[in-house]
């Protein structure tokens, strides 16, 4: 299919002025946005039109006005709307699995629910549930799953279709801390392992910096802000590095640092964070950065225990109050673009 | 791009006795916690993982590691009306407790049993004294089992609908190709196919038996065809109502209770009814009130177009003139129940 324009194929998910009104509540209001193909993070309170953006996108609710394209087919053209979910997944935020069937049970049946073959929804379950991380206990009755795993069940019936993009509606709902993370981990992988696209909405700004190329926040059914989520944090990107000590160097760290002295790179510690004693933090600079700490390292004969980035949070950036929210925002911007210079 | 991904992976392969175990899931992906620095923005999908990680020289004996990556899948997608006929397949099997737990066949599987072993014993007799016709009419013999089949509709109308309401899983499927009418179309043909299995399996056991005993060929063949129209037509009506009743609640127990009374207790209600009408002023408004109840609604159309005998107080069947009224009561109840199921589940969309 040829595309005449940017709004039926160069993105994902395309909005123009969409609106949704119930008789009550403006759920949506003149929403003009385009995600292209990444992670793509929806933030906003509860309430703020979210669920109701998907439930537009997936074609099964009419907007009121305006118009949005998924993968480029229009969701408000009838004959688009299966067309549209065969190539998408979508996971609730409620529960939505039956306790008294196993996991591969239940996925095999969403797979041909999808239109796949019985022997690929089989091939594609299994896969997928490994994937997703269930082994063993997927022939167990779903009844039994602790909530990670329930919340692992649906991500892989979102994704056993092999779809081109997953709606993720609130994923890490319910989980704890180590949940989240693996969850979170799991999100960046159905991006970058699996090349799928994902739109992943939460309430919390903060858990979606990690996992999002993109952010969206929307608020009472308008675009606060879209932005790339590197726009607001790359200038203060840093690398926390690890190491092991070893015999030759009795305090691996310190050596660390002093390898970095001598050739120039400045150090930082990781301030009064816990085990911030054995922690080095270097500013990052590209892919150089990432060479240059693995030759180092590799120099001393040290162990690299961690290496990760540690970024500004962008929740601190959308934090300000309601009704100074926008100009907040555009001063934090402005900084963000003159502030570079300062951060190094 | 694979050359962009080689910092990442040299780097990660030296400390990889430290942070993989063999057992982990995708080892493929280096440090599920460390970025890749530069996330390719293609339009199209990047390739997955390729199977680097096990020609990698770090990668040592001590690591063992699985690249199993993520594949695509190429293959047919067999859309919508494939869709339709594999829930279809699913809840007709699910309607007998197959592809379920153990448990849950023990009660239609025993339900089927004894709708069949009435008809044995009939054949077996039959057989035996080699008798010149069926103690029973092909068309009788469902109006007298209807409290087992009326046991069935309450034990597996719920179970079809109840289910995916109560654990709402029915905005997992209304995210798939499958439409609203794809879902009660699919739940509403599977409920009568499986009440048609249970209803005509014991008609074909006494057909068979009948011709085995050398009984008249014509004379069962116009039988047996009579007896089958009528169970379709129960099977559609009872599926019908059975499906409504039971998707009104999320809770299956209410299903159960709700079906057994319309179904069972409004049969014993009319007949009670007729029962006491027909002693009082004989026999005029029996068959009117045979409107009442599903079965004996069964039994009016039956009487009227099926040469079936009533089993109405006093044999007093419905005439033509009122069996029209039946036929036509009884298709506005398989319409309306259809109607209201897409009304039902409008609501519960997403």
């Amino acid at each position: 299919m040829a595309c005449a324009t940017s709004f039926e194929c160069v993105n994902v998910i395309a909005t123009e002025s969409l609106s949704k009104r119930f008789p009550r509540v403006t759920a949506l209001d003149r929403l003009t946005m385009d995600i292209g193909p990444g992670v793509t993070g929806l933030v906003g309170a509860n309430g703020a039109g979210k669920s109701t953006l998907i439930k537009i996108l997936l074609g099964l609710s009419p907007a009121s006005e305006g118009r949005a394209a998924v993968l480029g087919l229009d969701v408000a053209d009838p004959a688009s709307g299966p067309a549209i979910r065969e190539r998408v997944g979508y996971m609730p935020e409620h529960d939505c699995l039956p306790p008294d069937v196993s996991a591969t049970e239940f996925v095999v049946h969403m797979a041909r629910m999808s239109g796949l073959p019985p022997t690929a929804a089989r091939e594609r379950t299994a896969d997928t549930l490994r994937h997703v991380g269930l082994y063993e206990e997927r022939y167990r009755p779903i009844g039994g799953y602790s909530t990670g795993m329930k919340q692992r069940v649906k991500l892989a019936q979102a994704l056993v279709h092999d779809p081109q993009l997953v709606f993720l509606d609130e994923p890490t709902n319910g989980l704890d801390p180590v949940g989240r993370d693996d969850m979170l981990g799991l999100i960046r992988r159905v991006h970058t392992d699996f090349g799928i696209s994902v739109l992943v909405t939460s309430h919390l700004l903060g858990e979606l910096e990690r996992t999002c190329d993109h952010v969206v926040v929307i608020d009472g059914g308008k675009l606060l802000r879209s932005s790339s989520t590197s726009d607001f944090t790359q200038s203060t990107a840093t690398l926390a590095i690890e190491v092991t000590d070893t015999d030759a160097h009795p305090d691996g760290t310190r050596a660390l640092r002093d390898a970095f002295a001598e050739r120039g790179i400045e150090t930082h510690t990781g301030g009064e964070l816990p085990g911030a004693g054995h922690t080095v933090l270097v500013t990052a600079q590209g892919d150089e950065t990432y060479d240059m700490v693995r030759d180092v390292v590799a120099d001393l004969g040290l162990g690299l225990v961690r290496m990760e980035q540690r970024r500004h949070h962008i929740a601190e950036v959308f934090r300000p109050a309601d009704g100074q929210r926008e100009q907040q925002l555009a001063a934090v911007a402005a900084q963000q673009t003159g502030g570079p210079s300062d951060a190094r | 791009m694979p050359a962009e991904n080689m910092p990442a992976e040299n780097m990660s392969a030296e400390p990889a006795s430290t942070r993989h175990t063999p057992a982990q899931d995708t080892p493929a992906q280096p440090t599920p916690a460390q970025p890749t620095p530069a996330q390719p923005t293609l339009t199209q999908r990047p390739p997955a993982q390729p199977m680097a990680a096990q020609s990698t020289p770090a990668d040592r004996a001590s690591t063992r590691i699985h690249n199993i990556g993520y594949r695509h899948y190429d293959g047919p997608r067999l859309g919508r009306a494939y869709a339709r006929r594999s829930l279809f397949a699913q809840s007709l099997r699910g309607a007998y407790g197959l592809g379920r737990s153990a448990k849950s066949k023990v009660l239609p599987m025993l339900l089927f049993v004894v709708m069949c072993v009435p008809a044995l014993i009939i054949v077996a007799v039959a057989v035996a004294t080699k008798a010149h016709s069926l103690p029973l009419d092909y068309t009788r013999y469902a109006i007298l089992l209807q409290a087992v089949i009326g046991l069935y509709v309450a034990a597996q109308a719920p179970q079809a609908v109840s289910r995916d309401l109560r654990f709402k899983s029915i905005p997992l499927y209304f995210s798939r190709p499958i439409e609203r009418v794809d879902y009660v179309v699919a739940k509403f043909a599977a409920m009568t196919s499986a009440l048609f299995i249970l209803t005509a399996a014991p008609l074909i056991v006494l057909y068979v038996g009948s011709l085995l005993a050398k009984l008249d060929f014509g004379e069962q063949t116009k039988g047996f065809a009579q007896g089958l129209v009528s169970v379709a037509l129960l099977s559609l009506l009872f599926a019908g109502i059975g499906l409504v009743v039971s998707a009104v609640t999320p809770r299956r127990g209410f299903g159960i209770a709700a079906v057994i009374a319309v179904l069972t207790i409004s049969y014993g209600a009319v007949s009670t009814v007729q029962a006491i009408a027909h002693v009082r002023d004989g026999a005029s408004a029996v068959p009117w009130l045979g409107l009442f109840s599903p079965i004996t609604l069964i039994d009016g159309v039956q009487t009227a177009f099926l040469g079936a005998t009533s089993s109405f107080p006093g044999a007093d069947g419905p005439s033509t003139g009122q069996g029209v009224v039946y036929l036509l009561v009884v298709l506005a109840l398989i319409v309306g129940s259809y109607g209201l199921l897409m009304r039902r589940y409008r609501k519960v969309g997403l």
